[in-house]
């Protein structure tokens, strides 16, 4: 929550705070947007991705999202352990936004009055203003509408930052997304030939910091601001209890698998708010990486491990050529395995001897 | 309208007893302990007029405008803390297993740090409940007129420029800026601030105050300085002193929650109000029956 004077990054900002409320000052500025096409998209939950060209047929448009930010509490393991979360859309991670290069995305942010606290947005993809967040501070019982320009494209992360000590605390409490920026005619590979993508999952990386009771159990509280106390102490340890994709340790496991065919291009989108992550496709690699996430550099060929920065996200094309059951996980193994770092792909398809063969089936070691 | 007629402009009028057979005592500005009981120097304030720019933000045009100033009255004589509440005080309740125990690990005659809004609220709800009287938390236009000629209010940016919001920021950014105050974690002694023209004590000093009044986004009309709607969000709540500010209700640390540009909140306390005429006549007077 807020507060207008609470500053940005430990006491150097106040601008977060200033404006925020319903000031729309780019519809003034701006006069010939207001002629531009419109379309309004209804976002879904991740991983999934709403409907989209990844080439535009068109010129630049506006494009409207509307989100609504819950406060509610959130399982994230499979021990129940609770979070109270606050979330862009109820999701963690808010759901990805995909527009093009020169478009304008155009948000509508909601926060009920049935939320207790103050929030805001700083879109990573966006120029001036905190990223937006000095004009989209919203009370419980308010809106805001904010429209920016998506002047280059690339993945990015958007977050809550109302301000002061309350910005990584909402982060870490799961207000984080991404904004997709396509390039107008697609994506390219190093050599700028098109490249195309069948699927796209959408996954984002949360560091959770849970307090312990004297037994060494996680905590649970009635609200969110009962546990702000507890949980900067633990924050600041820099030691997160959970390390998980999509909100929950096991949220992208057994029924909720991501799934591919053999033959099938999959285009992962991975983001992380706050904290660095390896992510890495056991048993299959990146054919093409933009580890920064910005198309307008060529994408790296062939990593088997690439690196997300904390506040960046990264985009991973990946032609599954072998069936099975993968895990895609953060590569450093005990987040990955302790802390809950990992999610699973389902891929039909045929068998590829070629690729990989088991030889001769384990057996007695011959002397 | 009924009031006790005890009161001076601007001085002690009364020292009010609270807690449990205990000398009525006063000597200088320094209550001494004696025993288990609270003694709290009280100050009345006569009623009065004051120009007051108005908390929260505001829009005008569907831009940020500076706050507007309105006209308050104090209609009856309000009844203040001289001192901020005590370590000494607080950990009373804390004894009782009422409050929770504050951040700041002082004790005695300093004012209790550490603090947050809901902490101030179940302190005075304790207090209230242990006296039978009704102690509460200044709102902001208590607090102001007690605070005088120590009245700051927000660090204004002015009206903004609908054709450039970023020129407000940066005023806000320079002006907070070039005050200049340097970080004074160390809570003092009860008085080391000194008192203002009114008799109450350390008011802008190094510990912050929270009021009983919520942060609130208002709209005002286009040609006036009326506000023409307003939402109030009661989980941020005024804090008052060297500059006015708002916190999160459980924020306890003012400088991680705080303020901007080298001048956050070093900390956060409260002084309270005594409701003259106990429960009944103070929630009457809220139900606007008196
Ligand atoms: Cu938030």
């Amino acid at each position: 929550m807020l507060t207008r004077r609470e500053a940005l990054l430990g006491s150097v900002l106040t601008a977060a705070a200033v404006a925020a409320i319903g000031s729309t000052p780019a519809m003034a500025a701006v006069t010939d947007v207001a002629e531009l096409p419109r379309e309004k998209v209804t976002l879904v939950a991740p991983p999934f991705v709403h409907a989209h060209d990844q080439v535009a047929k068109s010129g630049p448009k506006i494009v409207e999202f509307t989100m609504k930010i819950e406060e509610k509490p959130m399982v994230i393991d499979a021990d129940g352990t609770q979070l109270n979360a606050m979330t862009y859309n109820g999701s963690i991670p808010g759901p990805l936004m995909v527009v093009h290069e020169g478009d304008y995305l155009e948000l509508t942010l909601i926060n009920p009055d049935t939320n207790t606290l103050a929030h805001n947005i700083d879109f990573h993809a966006a120029t001036g203003g905190l990223g937006g967040g000095a004009l989209t501070l919203i009370n419980p019982g308010e809106q805001v509408t904010l429209r920016f320009k998506a002047t280059r494209s690339g993945t990015f992360v958007y977050h809550c930052a109302p301000g002061g000590a309350m910005i990584p605390w909402h982060v870490v409490s799961g207000m984080s997304g991404a904004v997709m920026v396509l390039p107008r005619d697609g994506l390219r590979d190093e050599k700028g030939k098109p490249v195309r993508y069948d699927r796209i999952y959408y996954i984002g990386e949360n560091d959770f910091y849970i307090p312990r009771d004297e037994q060494g159990k996680f905590k649970k509280y009635d609200s969110a601001g009962d546990n702000y106390d507890d949980t900067v102490k633990v924050m600041r340890g820099l030691v997160p209890t959970h390390v998980v994709f999509n909100g929950n340790a096991g949220s992208l496991t057994g029924e909720n698998a991501m799934k591919a065919k053999v033959g099938e291009t999959v285009l992962i989108v991975h983001s992380q708010a706050n904290r660095d992550t390896r992510p890495h496709l056991i048993g299959g690699h990146g054919d093409f990486v933009w580890e920064h996430g910005k198309f307008g550099n060529p994408p790296a060929k062939d990593l088997e491990t690439w690196f997300i920065r904390g506040g960046s996200a990264g985009a991973a094309l990946y032609a599954f050529r072998q069936p099975g059951v993968y895990a895609y996980v953060n590569h450093n193994l005990i987040e990955a395995v302790e802390l809950g770092a990992t999610a699973h792909f389902t891929v039909d398809g045929k068998w590829d001897d070629d690729l990989m063969m088991q030889v001769e089936p384990p057996k007695a070691i011959a002397s | 309208m009924s009031f006790d007629p005890v009161f001076s402009f601007g001085t002690v009028a009364a020292a009010a007893l609270i807690g449990l057979g205990f000398s009525h005592a006063i000597d200088g500005m320094y209550p001494q302990p004696r025993g288990p009981a609270v003694l709290t120097e009280m100050v009345t304030l006569a009623p009065g007029s004051f120009d007051h720019p108005q908390p929260g933000e505001f829009l005008r045009d569907n831009h940020p405008a500076a706050a507007p100033v309105a006209k308050e009255t104090i209609e009856t004589p309000l009844e203040i803390m001289r001192f901020q509440v005590t370590a000494s005080d607080y950990d009373r309740c804390v004894l009782d297993g009422t409050c929770k125990p504050a951040d700041a690990n002082l004790a005695g005659y300093v004012p209790v740090t550490g603090v947050s809004f809901l902490d101030a609220q179940a302190y005075a709800n304790w207090l209230s409940a242990r006296t039978g009287e009704t102690w509460r938390l200044p709102t902001d236009v208590e607090w102001a007129y007690a605070a005088g000629e120590r009245f700051h209010a927000d660090i204004e940016g002015g009206d903004g420029d609908s054709a450039d919001p970023a020129r407000r920021w940066l005023t806000q950014y320079r002006t907070e800026a070039a005050l200049g105050r340097k970080p004074d974690p160390e809570p003092r002694s009860l008085g080391a601030f000194g008192a203002n023209s009114k008799g109450v004590a350390d008011i802008a000093g190094n510990v912050w105050e929270w009021t009983a009044t919520c942060y609130a986004h208002a709209t005002m009309s286009s040609d006036s300085t009326l506000i023409a709607s307003s939402i109030s969000n009661c989980g941020v709540h005024v804090v008052e002193g060297f500059h006015r500010t708002y916190m999160s209700n459980f924020i306890r640390d003012g400088k991680s929650g705080g303020c901007a540009v080298g001048t956050p909140p070093d900390n956060l306390g409260f002084r309270l109000v005594h409701e003259r005429g106990g429960f009944l006549q103070a929630a009457l007077r809220r139900l606007g029956l008196t």
